[in-house]
């Protein structure tokens, strides 16, 4: 018996109502949602490489939604409730696992920050809690809790509704519900430029010849940046390698996700059974998709400090994606100074846990021509007016 | 009779005893475990990860699929090739069936990190790495040559076939030998180069079996190199049939290789099949050694005359286009048979099968060239059709390649490759002009080595699967390691994948340990044959460091423990110590949070040491406090732009209290600067941030004001920091410093003396972070600890008192003064905090603009407020949230937070600073700071709680 394909390859058509740029998870649940919700079912998503190959498929799958600020709590608790329905929604086994995320602390600041955003997620209606390092070392027995830790574990916050799901299936997933709904997703097809009649953009140039649209909308990562160069308008990105690795297959050690900052690592062992760890950004731009040794060195030197167990594992693979971090490390979402043109980037290092909100929230801004509520915050003239949205110093990782 | 040695004295005499499985065998030392286990007969080795099917060994190096075991005795491995663990009297090893396990209880081998340069790096020591180390060496450059094995040679060693004259054995010899004589060549055996990274550098794995007991068990290279000659050969490529998993089954050149180099037969009754001479070669060693073969076969209609000729001598006819359908087992799974049928070149059976006994089933599809180091950072590889292989095309700058790699077959080619390669090399690193490699423009691969054997040779065919009708697709093991089959990659095909990136996620190919090397090609070739495309049209997926697996152990080295990262200490530390000090982690410096008292908790502790500053003396190690010169003519010029207020105004022998914003106007750092003289400062910072705002300054001097002439030096370490502090603390420092005037007349707060203090000189600021008469007084670092002690001796009679710096924090939020990183948080600003004062209207600093955005500039922001908890006992938790109105459900509007809290001596209770929407409008209103499940009223207040008038501060 011949299963039903995923999705069909298909040829572009000369024009549709919506192009979106880029089939990263982000691109594929606007198309999706655009077609499910909102009956706009005349969409493309052009792709330049293989679908979703760009930092889709080089996460670390961590999906939370504890975030210290108003904006960050709205937009990614609206998101964790979508992935709460998505395999419903898809008819798919994602591999959505609510197994909870610790996120560390191991200095005195650490913990301050940590109980603050502990009782600001709880105000914001989040599951969140505040655990001791006994409670730490009940949840993760693996874990060196030592008071001669070179930075010991203070606590941690702790998100059980939060956890991992597999990159791979949310976007075939996604895929193959936007194709059912007659989305093209089209590979191989790089996005070059704009087709424009004054301030309005009417269409884009591709590798496979000009294709019109009633709307775009740039859902290409750090290449947001460089797409919309092309129209003269500028955003504040930049972009970065980001690593992740995985050791080889092991019997169950870990069965939550254990992330910290101070002393730099954040490890899950996925069902397959492999550890798959990531830690901060090369401290460089570029584009290269691959980053520094000592990188990976000082990682792991964390995770084996952290987990001694850990010393006897091997590394397998490590690999690099290009991040878009912005000023504020907070996603820009909405409209741009050009008609018809919306854009969603600067996801940075944490734009995973937000797939299918991004994506449900874009598809509305789109739809309606107007910023979905919670989109608001995130607009682009915030760089302008000033109302940053800065995670950075309230200690929360942003993976 | 399956597996056994060509000469069995030979282990016997060696005499050394390995335990595999609980079962004890004999074995020669050095041997890669997986000869032991044939030599003895141990067919079975391992099992499949998924689907518990047993396995053997299939290969003879890193390629191995199957084999992997753990190995119990020290320094223990968790997950190893067979292929690749070297055997020694006793060792412990076993089957890894699934699954590896962590040993919980076992200390982990420790690995030590080494850094080299060179000139020219050659990866892989067979006759062409051999032949290029040594021409580059020649040549003048500097080389080291990465040796896989424990031994230089690679596939040639034992080899028969002549290189120009000699044998193999004969040409090889002697070079290795002179290896050792070449100045400036550098041997590393058992060192596998697993990364290549931009810019030349080259990270490799070295083992070392035999250290010494607590010794580096692994050593991580970082190899800097201007030129890299990868000669990394080729890694042999499997043909897939039903049942080609079963212990019995393995490459021709592996069963070849463990003859020639460990004279060990890997069966007794072999069956041959390939689809190129070398498997047929590979077929005549195999009788040679004493292996019966039962059957050769060779996909192709017209196999190469020379080794069917052969073959023919020995009594061995060749069943021409013909191909393994399936095997069959016997006992445990282990093959004993092989099922022979005519096969057109798709490998589709055209007839029927015939059945031939074997234990042994030496299968050869061809050779991969091993250029996944050139993929990881970009080469190109394209397929040719005359070599059945992908062939490198382009390389990544300063990179060239030599031998097996490149296609070239006989050793002869490899080595002319080799010394041309390596001469190219050597001439290009030795250039004036020359960038490290991995720099600069890719290269062209060189031009297709001779078609080499060229002339008179039979080409090989390319031939990816045997199948028949009858065939289970489910049993066709692709990827051998991972337990995927034709079947699923049929089925990912099927699902409308056509990318090989997908195919790889949907099936699991290639993310095995061996990282796919048997299956990669392999799997290109059915998918093209599924998808009608050419093999460059399919590609392969991106490949991925390290190219072998990694110990974590050997990775971390000795970042392990304390050196993690390196904890900084000041040079009171030990004083600290054996008083008890509590102390706290603060960036990478550990300092006393308290020093308590037998009985003491800490906020005994706190309630005392804060008596103490404020009714007598107390004394603070403030070495931590990052210290940055600020030297060169515009030194001025340059802080008035990275402080928000102005220093070139500030007179010589004056301090002043400044705060540097980000470029969004946001609070980045605050802290004393000193200028020293007219054309010298010093920037004090907060002990965390010294070194980002070291990073800043010079980011902000290098790359946006190349014009100002600065120098900027941290020399936080250079300096020893006391504060003296109290009511008390002149008299203190009068005993110290006897010949300085201390009155508040001539010592003026803001201003520094250079002095003698305790017979050292001294510089001596009169700064206050507490509220109290302050002196801060810096010695060479040196002198720290005598200067500490020499405080403590003459502040005995004030009943002077050590403090750290929980008190440190409480005695200045007492007074409302901020915290970098309490009260501010990275979305803060100078106004917010109370410190509009110190932000220059007039003059441009960094984040001047941004601070006058609409949105910054807003009435109603979060702003620095004290806070009276309305019962004077309870003390907040810092990071509670504030709140109008005690919680309902949520959403609940947020309105600030708890930034410090605590319980004041002077005050005689508790107290807060905290950020609050508007709050410097909202002084006398209740809110609630809310705490996990608990909400409590708390008064607004002014964030200065304590001698508001700044009467203390002169003493
Ligand atoms: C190593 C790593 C670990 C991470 N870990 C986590 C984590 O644990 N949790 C988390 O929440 N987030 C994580 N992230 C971040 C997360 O992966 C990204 O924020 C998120 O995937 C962004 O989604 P996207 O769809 O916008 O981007 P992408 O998946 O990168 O999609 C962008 C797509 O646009 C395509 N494209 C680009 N230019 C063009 C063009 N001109 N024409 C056509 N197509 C184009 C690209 O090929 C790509 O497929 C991690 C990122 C990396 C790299």
């Amino acid at each position: 018996m011949t299963p039903e394909p995923l999705w069909r390859t298909r040829e572009p058509a000369a024009g549709y109502d919506v192009v979106v740029v880029g089939s990263g998870g982000h691109g594929l649940a606007t198309a999706y949602y655009l077609a499910r919700d909102h009956g706009v079912r005349d969409v493309a998503v052009l792709e330049r490489g293989w679908l979703a190959g760009g930092n889709m498929a080089r996460n670390t799958q961590i999906i939370r939604s504890n975030y210290l600020w108003d904006a960050s709590a709205g937009i990614y608790e609206h998101a964790l409730k979508l992935w709460e329905e998505l395999e419903g929604d898809l008819g798919r086994d994602v591999r959505f696992s609510q197994r909870g995320v610790l996120n560390l602390a191991h200095t005195t600041h650490d913990v301050r920050e940590s109980v603050r955003r502990v009782n600001a997620n709880r105000l914001n209606g989040i599951d969140a809690e505040w655990l001791t390092p006994d409670e730490v070392k009940k949840l993760v027995p693996i874990i060196n809790t030592s008071p001669d830790l070179r930075y010991p574990v203070m606590g941690a916050t702790y998100q059980p509704r939060a956890g991992i799901a597999d990159h791979d299936q949310v976007a075939w997933g996604l895929a193959a519900a936007a194709d059912r709904l007659g989305v093209h997703l089209i590979e191989d097809c790089e996005v070059t430029g704009f087709q424009r009649s004054g301030d309005a953009v009417t269409g884009v140039q591709t590798s496979r010849g000009p294709i019109a649209a009633g709307k775009v909308a740039l859902c290409a990562a750090g290449h947001t940046s460089v797409l919309a160069d092309t129209l003269g308008l500028r955003l504040p990105l930049q972009s970065h390698p980001l690593q992740a690795l995985v050791t080889q297959l092991l019997e169950p050690v870990l069965d939550t996700v254990v992330m910290s900052n101070t002393v730099h690592v954040y490890v899950s062992q996925v069902d397959k059974g492999e550890l798959v760890m990531g830690a901060g950004i090369d401290g460089y731009n570029g584009y290269g998709r691959r980053g520094s040794f000592s990188t990976i060195e000082h990682e792991l030197a964390a995770a084996v400090a952290l987990y001694p167990i850990f010393a006897h594992a091997h590394l397998l693979r490590t690999w690099g994606g290009i991040v878009d971090v912005s000023p504020d490390a907070s996603p820009i979402i909405g409209l741009t100074p050009f008609d018809g043109l919306y854009i969603n980037c600067g996801w940075g290092t944490g734009g995973y846990k937000a797939t299918p909100g991004a994506g449900h929230v874009l598809a509305d801004t789109i739809a309606n021509d107007r910023p979905h509520p919670l989109a608001e915050p995130y607009a682009l003239d915030r760089f302008t007016s000033g109302a940053l949205i800065d995670e950075h110093g309230a200690a929360a990782v942003a993976h | 009779m399956s597996g056994r040695r060509a000469a069995p004295a030979a282990a016997e005499e060696a005499g050394a005893t390995i335990t595999f499985n609980g079962r004890k065998l004999p074995a020669r030392p050095g041997e890669p475990l997986a000869a032991t286990l044939l030599a003895n007969g141990v067919r079975t080795v391992a099992s499949g990860i998924y689907t518990d099917r047993p396995r053997g060994v299939f290969g003879l190096g890193a390629e191995e699929p199957c084999a992997y075991v753990r190995v119990d005795s020290p320094p223990g491995e968790s997950m190893s090739q067979a292929t690749r663990v070297e055997v020694h009297d006793g060792l412990r090893a076993g089957a890894l069936r699934g699954y590896a396990r962590l040993p919980e209880a076992e200390e982990a081998p420790r690995g030590d990190r080494k850094w080299a340069h060179c000139d020219v790096l050659v990866v892989g020591a067979g006759p062409a790495g051999i032949a290029a180390a040594t021409a580059a060496a020649r040549a003048g450059a500097r080389v080291l040559l990465a040796c896989d094995g424990p031994h230089p040679g690679g596939g040639l060693v034992g080899a028969p076939h002549p290189v120009d004259g000699p044998s193999a054995h004969e040409w090889l010899e002697p070079r290795i030998a002179a290896l050792g004589d070449v100045p400036e060549l550098r041997l590393l055996t058992r060192t596998t180069v697993t990364g290549l990274h931009d810019h030349g550098e080259a990270v490799a794995l070295q083992r070392r079996p035999h250290a010494a007991p607590g010794g580096a068990a692994h050593r991580l290279w970082h190899i800097r190199a201007r030129r890299v000659v990868l000669a990394t050969g080729a890694c042999e490529r499997p043909i897939a049939f039903e049942g080609n998993d079963r212990p019995g089954v393995m490459l021709a050149g592996a069963a070849v290789g463990y003859v020639r180099r460990h004279g060990v037969l890997a069966g007794g009754r072999a069956v041959v099949f390939g689809c190129h001479d070398e498997a047929l070669w590979a077929a005549v060693e195999l009788h040679d050694a004493g292996i019966a073969l039962t059957a050769v076969a060779d996909a192709r209609p017209a196999p190469g005359p020379a080794p069917v000729a052969a073959l023919y001598e020995r009594g061995v006819g060749v069943l021409t286009a013909s191909g393994v359908t399936r095997t069959t087992a016997g006992t445990g799974g282990n093959l004993n048979g092989a099922t022979i049928a005519p096969i057109d070149v798709h490998g589709n059976a055209t007839g029927e099968g015939r059945s031939f006994p074997c234990d042994l089933l030496a299968v050869s599809g061809g050779h991969d060239p091993a250029t996944a180091l050139a993929a990881q950072i970009g080469g190109r590889r394209r397929w040719s059709p005359e070599h059945a292989a992908f062939l490198p095309a382009e390389l990544p700058p300063g990179t060239r390649c030599a031998g097996a790699v490149t296609g070239a077959r006989p050793p002869a080619a490899a080595r002319d490759q080799g010394t041309e390669a390596g001469h190219a090399a050597a001439a290009d690193a030795l250039s004036a002009a020359a960038g490290p490699a991995g720099s600069g423009s890719s290269e062209a691969a060189g031009s297709a080595p001779p078609t080499a054997e060229g002339t008179n040779r039979t080409p090989p065919a390319a031939l990816w699967t045997v199948t028949d009708t009858r065939t289970d697709e489910s049993r066709v093991f692709v990827d051998l390691q991972r337990d995927a089959t034709l079947a699923d990659i049929r089925e990912a095909v099927e699902a409308g994948m056509a990318s090989i990136e997908h195919i790889k996620r949907h099936t699991t190919i290639g993310t095995g340990p061996d990282q796919g090397r048997t299956s990669g090609v392999l799997t290109t070739g059915i998918v093209a044959g599924l998808l009608g495309r050419s093999m460059d049209g399919v590609g392969g997926t991106g490949a991925r460091p390290p190219w072998l697996p990694i110990p974590l152990t050997a990775v971390a080295g000795r970042d392990i423990g304390e050196l993690l990262d390196p904890a900084r200490r000041t040079p009171m530390h030990e004083w600290h110590v054996a008083r008890g000090a509590v102390f706290e982690d603060v960036g990478q410096w550990k300092r006393p949070r308290y020093f308590p008292r037998e009985g003491e908790d800490m906020r005994a502790a706190v309630l005392r040491e804060c008596r103490a500053a404020r009714e007598g003396a107390a004394v603070l190690d403030a070495s931590t406090l990052g210290k940055i010169m600020v030297e060169g003519r515009d030194a001025g010029v340059f802080l008035d732009r990275i402080y928000t207020n102005n220093f070139s105004t500030l007179r010589p022998g004056r301090c002043r209290y400044g705060v540097m914003c980000t470029a969004d106007g946001m609070v980045l750092d605050d802290g004393v600067g000193v200028r020293l003289s007219e054309s010298r400062y010093l920037s004090t910072t907060t002990t965390g941030n010294a070194d980002t705002v070291r990073a800043w300054m010079e980011e902000w001097s290098q790359t946006e004001w190349p014009d100002l002439c600065v120098h900027i030096t941290d020399v936080t370490d250079n300096w020893a920091t006391i504060s003296v502090v109290g009511p008390r603390s002149r008299d203190v420092v009068a005993r110290l410093a006897p010949g300085l005037d201390l009155s508040p007349e001539d010592f003026e707060f803001m201003t520094f003396r250079d002095t003698l203090v305790a017979g050292v000189p001294a510089r001596i600021l009169r700064v206050s972070f507490t509220g109290e008469l302050t002196f801060e007084i810096n010695v060479p670092a040196w002198y720290g600890s005598s200067l500490w002690e020499a405080a403590l001796a003459a502040g005995r009679p004030y009943g002077i008192t050590p403090y750290g710096t929980e008190s440190m924090h409480l005695l200045r939020a007492e007074k409302g003064f901020i915290v970098v990183g309490h009260e501010t948080d990275g979305s803060v600003t100078p106004v917010d905090v109370g410190l509009g004062w110190a932000v220059s209207k007039r003059k441009d600093f960094i984040g001047k603009r941004s601070l006058w955005r609409p949105d910054t500039a807003r009435e109603d922001r979060e702003q620095l407020v004290g806070l009276l908890p309305e019962d004077g006992d309870h003390v907040l938790a810092e990071g509670a949230q504030l709140v109008a109105a005690p919680p309902g459900t949520p959403p609940v509007p947020m309105q600030g937070h708890v930034t410090s809290s605590y319980l004041s001596a002077v005050l005689g209770r508790s107290f807060a600073l905290g950020l609050l929407r508007e709050g410097r409008h909202r002084h006398g209103e209740r809110v609630y700071a809310v705490h996990l499940d608990r909400a409590v009223p708390v008064t607004v207040t002014d964030p200065v709680f304590y001698d508001k008038e700044g009467r203390r501060r002169d003493g």
